[in-house]
């Protein structure tokens, strides 16, 4: 509950997801050579979405491992419509601790899921060592239209499809209502008006803040996408690393001025002070994923009534936005039933595993349950009863397209905070804490066997 | 260990010199009185680790909106430590006392059998003379001088190479070895079963394993529930090894599994349960407590022994 128990504990996680990771690649980039173009040649007899159908009627057991709120009603629900098969729900952890669960059990050649979620971000690193099976061999890659183009995206990796996308999230903007009409402030549609916002607010109030942000690797990343910056290219082993492109100091342009000038609190994401400043006010906006209405209602009770929805702010006024989080789920490599964990996994995410997901409060990623005129529609009385999918559907066809993430993504997160967040915490330059971000990301690479901006 | 160690010492210091204190009211230089700077230091460090402990009994009693919305050391619009204990037994199918019968579990055979072992080796060590005694003793000593976090990886990669991982076995065969009790019961033997004693034994004839259950055993009870303690209270807090050995929640120990709920309050799909975090810390913490108050004797009277040469 201490926060700083709770980050010493997420360190140790996090070190050892890192020291875990850097023998997974170096495994993964030893042994196959050309992980992602490798889909042909595993298997080599496809199989077809009939042969889903037939491992549904033989039955068999199968592993999931999930932290999605969702998961006990969806895996019951499975198992009413498929008595024949039996689905092992574990919880492993909420992220680090689930990804160093699950990356010890590949390393160790055993002891895996059938099936697990993955987020978006962290699915190259699973796929390219080749710890994941190509769904093409289900013929799975004809459901290609029943998405969102950048979820769609988001599953593949180089031409494989690792996952079906489990949930979407386009970002947009949260704010307290209760707090802009007290200081008369405008919602703001530029990233300048949302700086002069962020003054006029905290010279107000000074205890009060536009939001927070000590140095999430996760929010940085979709900053940098927004703003139409492309640092991060893998083309097999060659990896290219450039966090002062044109995109990324577009971003800092913005954001640097006002960590250093103190605007943005200090406060942790996701710890319990947070959660307290998201209830009275001390943050302002916050901006996240489509998947945060969910957080605010579970967690949030204080916030009822007073946050609202706009669309992120842009640069030049025109709607652009970016994926913030997201999940999809994975066969295994080491599944002994993958024609059935596929089946699992096209039930979840393309089948009657959709509406369970859906009464959690989960935001879609399939087409037709994000134009379903009853989603999009829905009051929500959270949100001073404001038709909040309207916003969040509406931003999902604007997400910038032809990002991606690094393929050692996980182990880049955990040394964010001790290259990049230091300047947030000196509140200096921010170019020069991803400068020494990217140095400390080219040597990692670089010894984990990849070709980084060689 | 070697700092709760010295807490522990200082405690029974602590005591002794308070006793002392109230019984003769002299000064001498042998029997020293009051000290007010010393009384109100010591008052200030009760303050000081007792106030976490209060935060933790008051921050039981509130519901989740109120653990957030209320000061830390201020009661809640509510009292709900009941419904928080029945919400931590009861969440996800009671997952928490499997929790604490796993804890309960690694701690009987873990620190249990560490006992047994650092008391029979302990006191071979002490009492028979045999080459190449010196070096096991500079091996044990120096195992000592190794926190168990560092030995936490290459013990994972080598169980995971005899397929040990996520087995209860992963958790208790690592929990067997305690070189520091070994140490602690090599010194508390040499001094407290005296050689006489042992020939004395032998010449009535008595085998050597009969002298060591049923003659040195007994004076080595002090010693022994000193290293028992140590050993319960370090496999029940035991979090690093559990948690890359184990990833199925039906096997994880108390600690593990609380930070598990603590860390669910992270990312999409975020579900804080702080207020089943809190309370399970204060089941947790409940047993070690009793375990401390019923043992406290022997603990004392085990720690000081060896401190004057006879």
């Amino acid at each position: 509950m201490k926060i700083g128990h709770r980050r010493r504990f997420r360190r140790v996680g996090l070190i050892l997801a890192a020291l875990t990771a850097s023998t997974l690649v170096l495994a993964g980039c030893g042994g196959s050579g050309g992980g992602n173009g490798s889909a042909s040649g595993d298997g080599g007899d496809k199989a077809s979405p009939q042969a889903l159908d037939a491992a549904l009627k033989k039955g068999g057991k199968i592993i999931y491992w999930t932290w999605t709120p969702s998961a006990e009603a969806q895996v019951k629900a499975f198992m009413d419509e498929y008595p024949n098969v039996k689905v092992d729900l574990v919880n492993a952890g909420t992220g680090n601790d689930h990804y160093t669960k699950l990356q010890n059990a590949i390393k160790a050649g055993s002891g895996a899921p059938d099936v697990a979620q993955i987020e978006y971000q962290a699915l190259p690193q699973y796929a390219l060592p080749g710890a994941l099976v190509d769904l093409r061999k289900y013929g799975l890659d004809s459901l290609e239209s029943d998405y969102t183009p950048s979820t769609w995206r988001a599953v593949h990796v180089g031409d494989g499809l690792y996952g079906l996308p489990q949930d979407s999230g386009p970002m947009a903007m949260f704010y307290n209502k209760e707090v802009f009409d007290k200081y008369k402030l405008e919602v703001p549609k530029t990233w300048d008006e949302y700086t002069a916002t962020a003054k006029k607010l905290h010279a107000a109030d000074p205890t009060k803040w536009i939001t927070n942000d000590s140095g999430d690797p996760g929010f940085t990343t979709s900053m940098i996408w927004q703003a139409g910056g492309k640092p991060f290219t893998t083309d097999g082993k060659k990896v290219t690393i450039n966090l002062g492109d044109a995109g990324t100091k577009k971003w800092t342009s913005v954001w640097s001025p006002l960590v250093e000038q103190g605007l943005v609190s200090q406060i942790p994401g996701w710890s319990d002070e947070w959660f307290k400043g998201l209830g009275d006010g001390t943050i302002a906006t916050m901006i996240y994923g489509a998947w945060m209405p969910g957080v605010f209602e579970s967690s949030v009770p204080e916030g009822a009534g007073k946050w609202r929805v706009a669309p992120m702010p842009t640069y030049d006024g025109q709607p652009a936005t970016a994926e913030n989080g997201g999940s999809t789920e994975s066969v295994l490599k080491q599944s002994k039933n993958p024609a059935l964990a596929a089946a699992f996994v096209r039930w979840l995410n393309n089948g009657n595993g959709i509406k369970p997901f859906l009464e959690k409060g989960g935001f879609p990623a399939t087409v037709k349950d994000l134009n379903d005129p009853a989603f999009i529609n829905k009051k929500d009385p959270y949100f001073g009863d404001q038709a909040v999918n309207q916003v969040l559907v509406g931003t999902a066809s604007t997400v910038v397209p032809g990002w991606s993430y690094l393929p050692f993504e996980l182990y880049a997160n955990t040394i964010y905070g001790d290259t990049a967040g230091k300047a947030y915490q000196a509140k200096s330059d921010l170019n020069a804490g991803l400068q020494a971000w990217q140095d400390a990301l080219v040597k990692y690479g670089n010894e984990q066997g990849f070709e980084v901006n060689k | 260990m070697t700092v709760s160690a010295q807490k522990a010492a200082d405690r029974g210091n602590r005591t002794r010199a308070q006793a002392g204190g109230r019984t003769t009211r002299t000064t001498s230089p042998l029997r020293p009185g009051r000290s007010r700077l010393l009384t109100g230091l010591m008052v200030l460090y009760l303050v000081y680790t007792l106030i976490p402990l209060v935060w933790l009994v008051i921050s039981t009693t509130k519901t989740q909106p109120d653990l957030l919305s209320t000061p830390g050391l201020a009661p809640g619009h509510s009292f709900a430590l009941f419904a928080n204990i029945k919400e931590t037994l009861t969440y996800r199918d009671g997952i928490f006392l499997r929790w604490f019968a796993n804890t309960l579990l690694y701690v009987v055979v873990g620190a249990g059998g560490a006992t047994l072992l650092a008391t029979a080796a302990g006191y071979g060590l002490a009492k028979y003379k045999f080459p190449g005694r010196r070096a096991v003793f500079a091996v044990v000593l120096g195992a000592t001088a190794i926190p168990p976090t560092a030995l936490a990886v290459p013990t994972f990669l080598m169980f995971s190479g005899m397929g040990l991982t996520n087995t209860v076995w992963a958790i208790i065969v690592p929990s067997l070895v305690s070189p520091f009790g070994l140490y602690l019961m090599w010194v508390y033997a040499a001094e407290a079963v005296p050689q006489e004693l042992l020939e004395a034994a032998r010449i009535d004839g008595a085998s050597e394993f009969r002298i060591f259950w049923t003659v040195a055993l007994r004076l080595l009870a002090p010693g022994i529930v000193t290293v028992l303690l140590f050993a319960v209270v370090s496999t029940w807090n035991n979090y690093f090894l559990p948690l890359i050995m184990l990833s199925k929640p039906n096997l994880y120990p108390l600690t593990v599994g609380l930070t598990q709920w603590s860390n669910q309050a992270h990312g999409a799909g975020a579900d804080p349960v702080y207020n089943l975090v809190v309370t399970g810390a204060l089941l947790t913490i409940i047993p070690l407590i009793v375990v401390f108050f019923l043992l406290q004797r022997f603990w004392q009277s085990g720690l000081s022994a060896g401190s004057v040469k006879q």
